[in-house]
């Protein structure tokens, strides 16, 4: 056990390390503070918290500041078991802390870059020069002995964190690029500096020296990563883009004045002043006044969209046109904004399926090309021609410096950072990689019919009298009239066309609701039916009158429904639920992409088919009770189909979760994000559309960055082991593999921020 | 001289195998219920190997000081579990895990590694 600390000496050295970092401190907003005593009483409570070293409680801001090293839950909680309610104040800050900590990395890897490339510079001046005399004299030796000092500070200012992870990785029992080039770099020194000590110790021929081969290899190296850093900084950009829609303030009610206060201290119930051309602060609904609002930025739907009394309103959205009051429901991590942040920068930390052999290698990778240096390095000293040493040298360390196990270990997960990203920016909420993956994959979609190819509002479309009967507005007066006290769905799109036109409605003198079939009232003096065919059958009205009519509306994915009065047919009226105006042109570009679409619907065939027909769809299943979608689906699977399945989400749940990825379809905050593989946050098809080809887009990225860190890797470790010197006499120089090795991070970055310009 | 060289060549080769692959330990935790601080340091999760009962709530405490882009995440994979983790601040891992196994967690690239051991809890 020796080498590994024990449990005990683990806790002291994490307490002994964490004690002695630079106090971090953490800002909390602290609610429910009425007066001077609370914040004593705040302040001590964080005091008392085990690893708090300061705690400051500012009362107009209502904020605490609390420094030690203590995770922010115990601090909260520590202040909710005094009586108030505490919540971090985080996400900007802590982005803002992020950026700053890799803007000062960023920097010193410039610094390092900057001292190390010139002092190599200065190396390689002297070494082609032949400035310095030879080491057979004692200031020869002195000279040299100077470059070596030289090399040691590059290696160590530029270097020095390669050498320390080295070492600890070495004796957790791993080891990862930075033993490679701690290793490469080391043994380049090493070497030149004992040629220096004893240079009768080495003939004359082999008497190298590696210095500025050493300085170079890590100026390069933190060239690279800096650039790499640069790329790196852009692959984010979807969540800071997300993060910076957030609002700092609100316009808030208060005691009848309107004041602005810190988005942490809006409370559910608040009522919350929005003027043209502001944010909304956080989620709730138009209490008075109404506008257009810019969505775009979270669902991707670029028209405004209005809202009025009534409507929900999502925090970071833009106010266009009107100025309105709205109440305030959800705030901090609940809002919608929130929700979509954790769920993108969750889902960007997953790894698709296609990623995990890269892991697996990566795992083993190190050890491997350290086998492989000492296989080279013996291959050389039996084989290879005089002098040997040199030979065995400059190869062992091209091995060392040209293997790269980050572009392995980041082909994958930086293109899901950036596809995933992407597909937030068109409203595509991916929930994880592997529904990244599938997305691109899929044979067959299934789309629900109501409200994912149709609007899923009834509207009443036709109205049929039969001449003598009725006329058009008095059948229509008559069926609202009937229907007025009625709440279903079909019911409230004749009362809502009856209001469009204005007419009046008299109050009823009886109502009876025939459950699956209809209604029975007294109207005006008159005894209505209203309903179904079956109704009018289990009645006895003779609809030969009106039979022609109600089967043209059907045709055209109409519902009929008919109406009696007296005991004579009276007419019949159509009401359809339109198709999005553009499903069809989002299901064409579905098919464009090689992907069956089908429909599933519980409608009648006749229905069915019209609405197929004006959607484009290549198939369509009609009659399916709710029940059944997920048995089509499985259906489907055991046909060997990749399946898609877009629904509402909540009804047909089960068909999402049972198809290969399931998409979710809404608009804004009415659906359910947390519910399927994929969210659409706006209501049309065109998002599924979109997905799939970000999904292809990214997979694609993720082959080429896979396939370019395998062929890397396999083909410049035996070229950089010599394999080509027997036939062409080439050698690689070390300094040549360490810029390599340094762009080839830098490529897979860089092909992954390409997704960034895509377009669906 | 020849065959001593390549004696050593052959024990260093079979000493990578032996201490990366055979021999591989790395330090180990455990806990009952308490938080553990996990260090993020130098390309290593101090300790790397953490021993926790299932079923019951489990804190890991991550305190990442390596500033490189490379310790900013770590990933539970096999958990669903996954943060960004910031330089110089603790950052709470708090969840229940439910099922006994092993569990590897590391970083984007996967090359900070560690394993949390989720072991059945007997009763007594």
């Amino acid at each position: 056990m020796k080498g590994n600390p024990s449990v005990e000496n683990i806790g002291a050295d994490m307490k002994e390390k964490t004690g002695t970092d630079p106090k971090t401190t953490q800002r909390l907003h602290v609610l429910d503070m009425s007066c001077a005593g609370c914040v004593d009483t705040v302040e001590r409570t964080l005091k008392s918290v085990p690893g708090v070293s300061d705690a400051q409680v500012n009362f107009a801001e209502k904020t605490a500041t609390v420094t030690g090293d203590v995770s922010p839950d115990t601090l909260v909680k520590a202040v909710g078991k005094a009586g108030y309610t505490a919540s971090l104040l985080e996400d900007e800050e802590a982005e803002s802390d992020k950026e700053n900590a890799e803007l000062a990395h960023y920097r010193n890897l410039l610094r390092q870059t900057v001292v190390s490339g010139v002092i190599s510079v200065i190396i390689i001046t002297v070494s082609m020069l032949d400035l310095l005399p030879s080491l057979d004299s004692a200031s020869g030796q002195l000279s040299w002995g100077v470059v070596s000092l030289l090399t040691l500070f590059v290696l160590a200012f530029g270097g020095g964190r390669f050498f320390t992870g080295a070492l600890k990785s070495f004796r957790n029992h791993n080891a990862n690029m930075d033993t490679l080039i701690a290793v490469g770099t080391g043994v380049a020194w090493v070497y030149s500096s004992f040629v220096i000590l004893f240079p009768g110790a080495v003939g004359e021929v082999a008497r190298h020296l590696y210095f500025e081969t050493a300085a170079l290899i890590i100026a390069f190296i933190n060239l690279g990563s800096a650039l790499e850093m640069r790329a790196r900084g852009k692959t984010s950009q979807a969540i800071k883009r997300l993060i910076g829609l957030q609002p700092r303030t609100a316009r808030v009610v208060r005691a009848g004045e309107e004041v602005d206060i810190p988005i942490g201290l809006v409370v559910p119930g608040d009522i919350v002043r929005v003027r043209p051309g502001e944010k909304i602060p956080v989620d709730g609904e138009v209490t008075e006044g109404s506008s257009h609002i810019d969505e775009s930025m979270l669902t991707g739907e670029p028209i405004p969209v209005e809202k009025k009394k009534g409507d929900t309103v999502i925090g970071g959205t833009i106010n266009k046109t009107g100025s309105f009051l709205f109440r305030a429901s959800r705030i901090g991590k609940d809002t919608a904004l929130a929700r979509i942040i954790d769920m993108v920068r969750k889902a960007q930390n997953t790894k698709p399926e296609i990623g995990r052999l890269a892991d697996k290698v990566s795992g083993i990778f190190v050890p491997t090309v350290l086998i492989i240096a000492v296989i080279t390095m013996l291959a050389w000293f039996n084989f290879g021609p005089a002098p040997r040493i040199t030979y065995m040298l400059v190869t062992t360390m091209a091995v060392l410096i040209i293997a790269c196990p980050c572009a392995l270990g980041l082909a994958t997960p930086i293109s899901v950072m950036v596809g995933v990203g992407k597909a937030a920016e068109y409203g595509v909420l991916i929930r994880k990689g592997d529904a990244l993956q599938q997305a691109g994959q899929l044979t067959t979609i299934v789309l629900d019919k109501t409200g994912t190819i149709t609007v899923g509002k009834p509207v009443l479309t036709s109205v049929e009298p039969v001449p003598g009967v009725s006329g058009g507005d008095e059948l229509l007066a008559l069926a609202a009239g009937v229907e007025s006290g009625s709440e279903h769905p079909l019911a409230e799109a004749i009362v809502e066309a009856a209001r469009l036109k204005n007419i009046e409605m008299k109050p009823m003198e009886s109502f009876e609701a025939l459950s699956g079939h209809g209604v029975r009232a007294v109207y005006g003096g008159n005894t209505v039916l209203l309903g179904n065919r079956k109704l009018m059958e289990d009645n006895g009205i003779d609809t030969v009158s009106i039979n022609e009519a109600a089967e043209r509306l059907s045709m055209k994915g109409q519902t009929a429904v008919f109406a009696a009065l007296n005991g004579t047919a009276a007419g019949v009226l159509g009401i359809s639920d339109p198709v999005k105006p553009d499903s069809r042109e989002a299901v064409e570009r579905l098919r464009k992409q090689g992907i069956r679409v089908i429909m599933l619907t519980g409608d009648n065939r006749l229905t069915a088919q019209s609405v197929a027909e004006q959607a484009g769809v290549d198939d369509f299943i009609a009659e399916v009770l709710p029940e059944d979608k997920a048995r089509e689906i499985s259906r489907l699977r055991e046909m060997g189909e990749m399946v898609g399945m877009v629904g509402d989400g909540i009804n047909d749940a089960p068909a999402l979760a049972g198809a290969d990825v399931g998409f979710a379809i809404g608009t804004g905050t009415d659906v359910a994000i947390e519910s399927a593989d994929i969210t659409l946050m706006r209501g049309s098809l065109h998002g599924v559309a979109d997905a799939v080809s970000i999904s292809k887009a990214t997979l694609k990225n993720i082959k080429e960055n896979l396939l370019g860190a395998f062929a890397y890797n396999t083909l410049a470790i035996p070229v950089a082991a010599g394999i080509l010197f027997p036939f062409t006499g080439l050698l690689l120089n070390p300094v040549i593999a360490g810029a390599a090795m340094a762009l080839s991070s830098v490529t897979v970055v860089t092909n992954a921020n390409r997704l960034r310009w895509f377009k669906p | 001289m020849n065959i001593a060289v390549n004696i050593l060549g052959i024990v260093v080769a079979a000493f990578i195998v032996w201490w990366f692959w055979i021999s591989k330990r790395g330090s180990e935790a455990r806990t009952d219920g308490d938080a553990i601080s996990i260090l993020v340091d130098g390309g290593v999760y101090t300790p790397s190997v953490i021993h926790v009962p299932a079923g019951k709530p489990v804190t890991l405490r991550f305190l990442r000081k390596d500033p490189s882009p490379c310790a900013e995440k770590v990933i539970f994979s096999g958990l669903d579990i996954s943060a960004d983790l910031p330089v110089g601040r603790p950052r709470d891992l708090s969840f229940i895990p439910e099922k006994a196994g092993d569990y590897d967690f590391t970083c984007q690239m996967a090359m900070y590694r560690g394993r949390l051991i989720v072991e059945e809890t007997t009763k007594s």
